[in-house]
Formats: C-alpha cells, structure tokens, sequence
C-alpha cells in the first residue's frame, strides 16, 4: 500500500473518532437542556410566590427602609458578577458573556466607578486570573446544575459585600451578566442589576388582581429581613439556572457543528483515499502490461 | 365547607399542594393554626420546625421539617415557602440523628444551634422523637 493511501486511512480513522465523540457530547447536552429547563420551570412557583409577597410588602408600608433598597451615591466601587461556564466544548458561550461584562466594565469606569468582577464558573475565573484582574470572589463547579445552596452561598456573599462601606471592600452596587435563554437557537447575554434592589411585578402579580394587606407576624421589619434576602436568593437562582440551560444549548450547537465537520472531513478524505487507490492500481496495471510487453517484445527478437 | 388551597413550595420544586383543612405552622410568637377564612397574614417561620397539612381528602397529616421561611395566607389561599424543606417520608433518621449528634458537639460554631433545630426537626417529622 502506498504512503499516501496509508495517511489517508489514518486520517479518516482519527476523525470519526472525534465525529463518535462530540455526537456523544451534543446527545448528552440535548437530554441536559431538556432538564435544565424542567428546572426552570419548577422554579417558578416559588419565585411568583416570593415576588407577590415581597411586593405586598412593599405596596403596604409606603415609607419601607432597609439598607437592600437604597441605594449608595458615596460608594464607588461595583461588583460584577459573572455567570459563565465550568467546562469548555460549548461554542462562543463564555466569550460571550465575557464580552458583555467587559462592556459593562467599561460604561462603569467611564462614570468613574471601579468594578470588581465576582465569578462563576471556572471560565471565568481562569480568563481573569491570566490577566491578573482582582477579583472579588469566585466558585465553581455547579455551573451545569446548579442548586439552590448555590446560589444561596453566592447571595450572602454578595449581600455581605453590599452592606459593607468601600474602605472593607464593600461594594456600592450589583451587576449581574448571565446568558438569557430565549429559545434553543437564541441564547442572549444580558445584564441585569441586581442590588439596590428593584423588585419586578411582572405579569404575575398584575394577574392575580390586588394585592392582599397582610397582617404580619410577628412584624413587617422581621418579614422584610427574611423576604429580601431570599427574594435575592431566587433571583440569582433563576439566572444561574438560565444560564445552565443557555450552557447546554450552545454547547448542543456546538458539538453539533463538530460533528457535522467531521463527517464532511471523512467524506472528502475518503474521496481522496479512493482517488489514491485507484491511481496504485492503474499504476500497478500499466506496470504488469509493460512488463508483459517487454517479455514479449524479449522473446519475439530471440526466436 | 370550604377548603384551604395549600401549597409548600421550595425553590427548586412544588413539593406539596393540593386542599386542605388544616395548616399548623409555627412562627418567632408561636404556633399558628389556620383554617379557612383566616384573615391574611404573612408570617416568618421559625428556622427548623415543622409544618403540619391536614388534608381535605381525609388522608395523613402531611408533616414536613423547615429550614427558613415564610407562609402567607390570604383568601383561603396558603403557600408555605421554604429554602430548606423534607417531607417526613422522605426524611433519612439515621442520617438526622447524625447532624443531630454533630450539631451538639459544637463544632460549627454559630450556626450549631439552627444545625441542632434542623436536626431536631427532622427527627420530629419523621416522628422518632418529640
């Protein structure tokens, strides 16, 4: 067998071994979506609940303080936190919300304010790190499943770090970059901002008629302290388990993509092969016939 | 007469609702019994009681152990919401008893005590131990 026909063979084969794996890797993000957004959905009734409840509370007392609402003109510095990825293989996921976040790093340094990123993912925690940023705080290792102890650790974190002043390393303001999931094709990064806090109606509570005037027990204060903090809690929940399901999604395209290069790889190689099969066999051919030839012509002169 | 629309919510599941009689929860001042046609309330629950469902179809107590949380009850309308939730058939005794043990010897400092509350909770559910 020629050398060339042998690389060719060798080629095909080392493709289709990567076709077999990211085929794999696009099935097992196809069945993770579809859970992912399960998820989402059985997260739901807690965050409308939540919401009417903490908007009650607020329509009730006219006059509600609490440090979680006000806002802080002194502090200068903003946390940004960054949803992005554990694993890679998922297409221009993280680049994407890195790209958004370091959007949003620059309008806030443009108004004079230091951002401080905060990280989720290793992804993100890497990118920053290589270019020596400091970082306020990162985790990682849920990215694909988050829970809700998750995103409860990461909420008192960040809540932590809002009622600080500036000189501890206190923050003034939460932004928020994660990746929306609109639909299977459309995955979009936005940024949302997360404290002082402003708490969304939504539909929700516009549909379910007017709000109840609750008595409280054992006080409204006491409601509040818990009802934000939580109310916090489900919101970073909720974009955490977005992000998961956009995650998967983009890493299904993807995988995908790969996969359906790879196949037009081996296709093409096993053109080429076969071209080069046939020439050594036309080759060996006229060889055989020249050969033959060159007898007959031989012993044609001796007789 | 009527009846209580329950539902105990976690923020990762609904993991109870349907009609009920009856909800025992307990709040900072004390247990609370609700039936229907309370007036609306919003209460802040004690962090590791339990909460107790009558059912309207006649069936068990549906008991369940609570990390934090709140209940809100208005137009015969309760939702329990709760971070931290097992429902008693779904509780592991042994492994209770075990958070219970480690919660006692004080080894995680300040939040021992909730950790002991939790534990105790649990156990209380899951009906070993009151």
């Amino acid at each position: 067998m020629g050398a060339q026909l042998r690389q060719l063979r060798r080629q095909i084969r080392s493709v289709k071994s990567t076709a077999k794996i990211t085929r794999a890797q696009e099935l097992i993000a196809t069945s993770r979506i579809v859970k992912a957004q399960e998820r989402v959905k059985a997260s739901k009734p807690y965050a409308r609940q939540i919401t009417r409840a903490l908007s009650a509370l607020i329509s009730h007392r006219s006059g509600v303080d609490h440090p979680l609402l006000n806002e802080q003109p002194d502090a200068r510095r903003s946390a940004v936190l960054v949803i992005t990825s554990d694993r890679g293989f998922c297409g221009g996921y993280n680049a994407n919300a890195i790209r958004e976040a370091e959007s949003l790093v620059k309008a806030l340094t443009e108004k004079g304010r230091v951002a401080v990123p905060y990280l989720v993912g290793n992804k993100g925690g890497i990118w920053y790190r290589f270019r020596n940023r400091q970082i306020g705080a990162d985790w990682s290792g849920f990215s694909d499943r988050p829970t809700f102890a998750d995103a409860e650790r990461i909420g008192r974190r960040l809540v932590a770090d809002f009622l600080k002043e500036d000189a501890d390393g206190g923050v003034g303001e939460i932004h928020v970059v994660y990746t929306e999931f609109v639909s299977m094709l459309t995955q979009q990064a936005v940024v949302h901002r997360l404290l002082p806090l402003e708490v969304e109606d939504g539909p929700a509570v516009a549909e379910s008629g007017p709000l109840p005037s609750y008595d409280f027990e054992p006080s409204a204060e006491a409601a509040l302290d818990l009802l934000l903090p939580n109310y916090i809690e489900s919101r970073i929940y909720h974009m955490l388990l977005q992000s998961a399901a956009s995650e998967h999604a983009s890493r299904r395209r993807a995988m995908k993509s790969a996969t359906d290069n790879a196949n037009d790889l081996v296709a093409s190689y096993t053109r080429q092969a076969n071209q080069a099969r046939q020439a050594e066999i036309t080759q060996e051919i006229s060889e055989i016939v020249g050969g033959a030839n060159a007898l007959a012509d031989a012993s044609a002169g001796s007789e | 007469m009527a009846k209580l629309k329950v539902g105990l919510v976690s923020p990762e599941r609904e993991v109870w609702a349907g009609e009920a009689d009856q909800v025992i929860a307990k709040t900072i001042e004390g247990s609370m019994g609700i039936l229907p046609g309370h007036a609306p309330v919003l209460g802040v629950l004690v962090d590791g009681s339990v909460v107790r469902i009558k059912p309207a179809d006649g069936g068990d107590w549906i008991v369940a152990a609570i990390g934090s949380g709140f209940f809100s009850v208005a137009g015969d309308e309760v939702s329990v919401l709760v971070e931290q939730v097992e429902l008693s058939d779904e509780i592991d005794v042994n492994a209770a008893r075990a958070a219970l043990e480690q919660a006692m010897s004080g080894s995680e400092g300040d939040d021992s005590a909730v950790a002991e509350r939790r534990a105790r909770a649990r156990l209380l559910a899951a009906g070993v131990e009151d």
